[in-house]
């Protein structure tokens, strides 16, 4: 069982390293963009025999306590059977 | 009357908040292992700058999780005092022990140079020895300084008079020109509601000999000391 954890900035936030990442997108050629934003992507695998349930609410606490900073970012979880 | 200096894996300030408390301030001090856990010899503890835990995950979120840090919640509850520099006021802020958060800079870089801050309050016990409104001149050098706040959390800190140093010209207009990395309403310092935690981006421990470009930064020390005199008695 894994738990995909996505940590992006709050709407409304500024996002000075999505802003530069999305001129040097544009200098690619690509003019058709609105926006770039950058967030952070963690998996965390669990050991066998874990319900989903389980890993769901495992992997909300440690995005809510560790990986995101709840002033400035939000998270998402999604929960994955292994090799997936 | 004791300093204590906490030392991260990856601190690279604490030598020099350790040699400007025993060499200028003139006051006993020790470093304190992040694994340490009991602070009762302790009357004041600095939270130094740095790259604790390498700036992995965010600038301080790590540090925060460090054995000493639930120590460090109950010395401030006691109403002792944190003084938290550069990683050390992310670090407070990430720990909760301060409001809000410093993010990337508005320019991305890491900026390196002397800034003038203005003093907004001489009523927090790290600037009672120093008129408000003066000018300070004091380095930074930091890549997450841009402090981050909501709207409530924002009017709560000017209501009470908890924003202690904000960027401003040479003749201390707080200006945008001065917003060198961008942080709300110009903050480059702010205490807690009960003014014994401060948390400041710029370091006044590079700062307390004219030799190296400005002594402001002993002002803020001298507060402090004498902030504790009051406190012991």
């Amino acid at each position: 069982m894994k738990a995909k954890v996505y940590v992006t900035l709050k709407k409304g936030v500024l996002d000075p390293q999505g802003k530069a990442i999305h001129h040097s997108a544009e200098l690619l050629g690509f003019t058709q963009l609105a926006d770039i934003r950058q967030g952070k992507y963690f998996e965390i695998t669990f050991n066998n025999g874990i319900g989903e349930a389980e890993a769901r609410e495992a992997a909300e606490s440690i995005g809510r306590d560790v990986l995101a900073n709840p002033v400035i970012e939000d998270f998402a979880v999604e929960i994955a059977e292994d090799g997936k | 009357m004791k300093f204590g200096v906490i030392v991260f894996p990856g601190s690279n300030c604490d030598h020099d908040a350790y040699h400007v408390v025993s060499k200028y301030v003139g006051q006993p001090v020790d470093f304190i292992w992040h694994k340490e856990t009991d602070l009762s010899s302790f009357d004041a503890v600095i939270v130094p700058g740095g790259f604790s835990y390498g700036d992995y995950l965010r600038a301080g979120a790590l540090a925060r999780f460090s054995p000493v840090m639930a120590s460090l919640k109950e010395f401030a509850a006691e109403g002792k005092f944190v003084m938290g520099i550069c990683n050390g006021f992310q670090i407070l802020c990430e720990a909760g022990l301060l409001p809000g958060a410093l993010r990337r800079n508005a320019g991305l870089h890491f900026i390196c140079k002397h800034v003038n801050l203005r003093v907004e309050t001489s009523n927090s016990p790290f600037t009672n020895r120093i008129e408000a409104g003066r000018v300070l001149s004091l380095p930074i050098a930091h890549a997450e300084g841009n402090y981050t706040c909501d709207d409530e959390t924002y009017s709560s800190l000017e209501e009470n008079g908890q924003i202690v140093f904000r960027y401003c010209d040479e003749y201390g207009n707080v200006v945008e020109s001065a917003n060198e990395n961008g942080s709300r309403g110009n903050i480059a310092g702010i205490t807690n509601l009960d003014r014994n935690v401060l948390g400041m981006m710029p370091h006044p421990e590079r700062a307390c000999d004219d030799l190296l470009g400005s002594s402001d930064g002993c002002d803020i020390f001298r507060s402090l000391t004498s902030s504790i005199e009051a406190f012991v008695a």
